[in-house]
């Protein structure tokens, strides 16, 4: 079995698994009760506080433990919006944003707010410059994703945070979810004041992520309730999730720096051994993040090529997976304006440091077996 | 080339005469031990500097881990290069030329080793004719330079180094003895605690838990804060003493309004007593003057008489916004700050003594009688040692992360 889909989401690390069930077993008082079950629970929390801020190089009072991608995106945006819209109602953010990003950008729309979606070049990158002319005396938020998650096109976000920076009115997001562990990124030299993070992308599990809120930042929570997470989420902590995260985070850190090489190799060696290939395509630039890698294949069907591969035990993907149901053009690609044939049959490929050279061998053999199959019948 | 080793010049210490190798040996050892998660720097010490080598060690994160080590006036990034002319030019140069935002410089040759042919005035000449004529952008400023290159020629070899960092300043923790910080939970104690530490003393701390009427939580703030105090000092270790039956039987026998100060004479004996038994020469408390109820003229005068040990009072004589200050910037406030009841708030009379008779409170102390209670409490300390390369916690926890 050859899993290239890592950016969907990938397979947790067992002592994450480990981590979780231990943490369920011992700790499973409630961290808010104030016996002696519920403080242990309390300090293995901000234990785990403690060690997020550590990795990421923040403060401990800065990371809120949340569900995941979906949930962080959707409270920095709509959060910031709701809590300083006296402020203004004006959003800047791009074409290419994740789904959590772009709808939670339309349902503020309906409430009144403006947002500015820039587009972005062939390469899916969104011009700095566009995002300074883009500001306007009623912007309250920037949010710009870091790397996208179906061209792995990495933004500029250091010059974008400079430029927000200079606005002291405004907040910018980035959402981290598809860099985390593979290309770094500095909150603070970058100038962010909300990252959204994902456990299920680093081996960590789903339903788990964080938000880093920038000290002084001051939200409109989603879920009201307990003062759980500085009152900006409510509900019960989920304990060993986020323990299980911070763990997957550390090894993701650690794997980020010994493996950093490999998986520059392997999206070479994929690159080079495509490119020999009549008929492919490679979307993603060639500075992109090393883990995904965008082809197209016109005049294929991608979800033909996706479900002929998967018979040979090679699973790969269409487009993001929270967009792929939607059949048709992927709205990024469009975005880069790279012609509708291309937009239309793209494939993406997303790998782990669990990927090995055998893999990428076999799976571009099976690919040509595939196109030559495929084209008799569709040619 | 580059900056391969961080210089450390010492505080008042060098002033102590004769003590002055004790002190440095002490410095030496809480340099090392706060260092100790970079196994590849070497740290080398003389009389009157003290060197770390890098060895390819990042520099930032080791000179912000020792601007919490007490006894260090100030730290510069060094290049230690061989006693020769070229390799100083070199050297100087780099010095120069690595920073940006400098226009203007000054050298300041210290000749140290007598045997180097070449005198200070001269080589201040050499090489700033050596910076001119190998650089565009840059001009002599003795005045007020943007930076000033300082070359000490040493037997061992020239350091080169620019930019003072300022240091803790003070006095290296242990090397002026112990003493026994009451430690409350409030934003004042540990403040008091981290400005004793600063004069070169070791703490360890008291702490009266009061379960069930105070809880597990207020205790653990207790801990925490003490391990927060551990940045400054190695190790510091908390004795807690469970106060319950104490305070319940001196509250049912006392007056109401009298309740808090002979609660506090109590708490001074309790503290003389582990502190003669610990080998500690004085206690530290977070009072100062006027705060609250005991913290008055008459309250310290009739709370003091119970002890002769020496009370260090730090703050006696500031503003609760600078304690606060302080607080913060040492990282205890938000602990302090957390909203559970100690041993002092929950017995609080709605309306104690501000100004208590010593005549009258031995009276109503003679009438006390806690039969076995006194002892037991004694017996039951409980002792938590914290060191500041192993917090408990993360030893509890390690596994799980």
């Amino acid at each position: 079995m050859i899993y290239f889909d890592n950016s969907a989401t990938t397979k947790p690390y067992l002592e994450v698994l480990a981590t979780f069930r231990q943490v369920s077993e011992r700790y499973y008082g409630n961290p808010s009760s104030i016996h002696r079950i519920g403080c242990d629970s309390e300090r293995l929390l901000t234990q785990a506080k403690k060690q997020a801020a550590q990795l990421l190089n923040v403060e401990e009072s800065e990371i809120i433990f949340t569900s995941g991608g979906t949930e962080g995106n959707n409270l920095a945006v709509k959060g910031i919006a709701l809590q300083h819209q006296q402020r203004g109602k004006h959003i800047i953010t791009t074409s290419i944003e994740h789904p959590s990003v772009k709808e939670a950008c339309k349902s503020l729309e309906s409430l009144g707010f403006n947002v500015t979606y820039l587009p972005v070049d062939q390469n899916g990158q969104v011009n700095v410059q566009d995002i300074a002319d883009a500001i306007t005396e009623d912007t309250i938020l920037i949010s710009v994703m870091h790397v996208n998650n179906e061209l792995g096109t990495i933004q500029p976000i250091e010059e974008i945070g400079e430029i927000a920076n200079k606005y002291p009115k405004l907040f910018f997001h980035v959402d981290y979810v598809q860099g985390l562990g593979k290309v770094p990124l500095d909150f603070n030299k970058a100038h962010i004041d909300l990252c959204t993070m994902s456990g299920h992308k680093i081996h960590g599990l789903n339903g788990t992520g964080m938000l880093y809120i920038k000290k002084g930042t001051s939200i409109f929570p989603l879920l009201h309730g307990g003062s759980q997470e500085l009152s900006y989420r409510a509900g019960t902590e989920n304990l060993a999730g986020s323990v299980s995260m911070v763990k997957a985070l550390r090894i993701i850190l650690d794997k980020q720096r010994t493996h950093h090489h490999h998986l520059q190799h392997l999206n070479g060696q994929l690159r080079s051994e495509l490119r020999q290939i009549e008929g492919v395509y490679i979307n993603s630039p060639e500075d992109a993040a090393p883990h995904i890698l965008n082809i197209s294949l016109p005049g294929f069907k991608p979800e033909v090529v996706i479900h002929a591969l998967g018979e040979r035990d090679i699973f790969v993907s269409t487009k993001s997976a929270c967009s792929s149901k939607n059949a048709g053009e992927s709205s990024v690609l469009e975005a880069c304006n790279i012609g509708f044939k291309r937009s239309l049959s793209a494939i993406r490929i997303s790998l782990s440091h669990h990927n090995t050279e055998e893999e990428v061998d076999t799976f571009v053999n099976v690919l040509k077996e595939v196109m030559n199959q495929l084209s008799e019948v569709m040619g | 080339m580059q900056y391969d080793h961080i210089l450390i010049r010492y505080g008042e210490m060098s002033l102590k005469g004769k003590n002055k190798k004790y002190f440095v040996s002490k410095l030496f050892s809480n340099v090392q031990s706060k260092l100790k998660d970079y196994p590849h720097v070497k740290i080398t010490k003389n009389h009157d500097r003290m060197y770390i080598l890098l060895n390819g060690e990042q520099p930032e994160p080791i000179i912000e881990l020792c601007k919490e080590i007490f006894g260090i006036q100030s730290m510069s990034l060094a290049i230690k290069v061989d006693n020769t002319e070229e390799a100083i030019k070199e050297a100087a140069l780099y010095a120069l030329t690595n920073p940006t935002n400098v226009q203007t410089f000054k050298i300041s040759t210290k000749r140290v080793y007598k045997d180097f042919p070449i005198r200070s005035q001269e080589m201040n000449r050499i090489l700033g004719g050596h910076l001119l004529t190998n650089t565009e952008k840059y001009t002599v400023d003795v005045h007020h330079p943007d930076l000033e290159i300082n070359v000490e020629i040493r037997r061992e070899g020239t350091f080169i180094t620019s930019e003072k960092i300022k240091g803790a300043g003070g006095l290296p923790v242990g090397t002026t003895g112990k003493s026994l910080l009451l430690l409350s939970g409030g934003i004042d104690s540990p403040v008091a605690g981290y400005l004793t530490m600063k004069r070169g003393v070791e703490l360890e701390a008291i702490h009266f838990h009061s379960p069930p009427y105070t809880s597990e939580r207020a205790k653990q703030k207790v801990l925490d804060l003490a391990k927060k105090l551990t940045r400054y000092g190695r190790t510091v270790r908390v004795h807690i003493v469970p106060f319950t039956n104490l305070q319940q039987t001196l509250f049912r026998q006392i007056p109401e309004e009298y309740g808090m100060t002979l609660m506090r004479r109590l708490m001074m004996r309790i503290s003389e007593q582990v502190a003669e038994k610990e080998g500690i020469l004085s206690l530290t408390t977070g009072e100062s003057l006027g705060q609250v109820a005991s913290q008055t003229m008459e309250s310290m005068n009739t709370i003091n008489e119970v002890t002769n040990y020496p009370i260090l009072r730090p703050l006696v004589a500031m503003d609760k916004v600078d304690i606060i200050d302080i607080s913060k910037r040492i990282d205890t406030y938000d602990i302090s700050i957390r909203p559970y009841e100690d041993c002092c708030t929950v017995f609080v009379p709605s309306q104690p003594k501000t100004k208590p008779n010593r005549k009258k409170v031995n009276e109503l102390e003679k009438r006390l009688d806690f039969g076995s209670e006194y002892e037991e409490t004694l017996n039951n300390i409980e002792t938590i040692e914290f060191k500041h390369d192993k917090a408990a916690d993360e030893e509890e926890f390690a596994d799980l992360f």
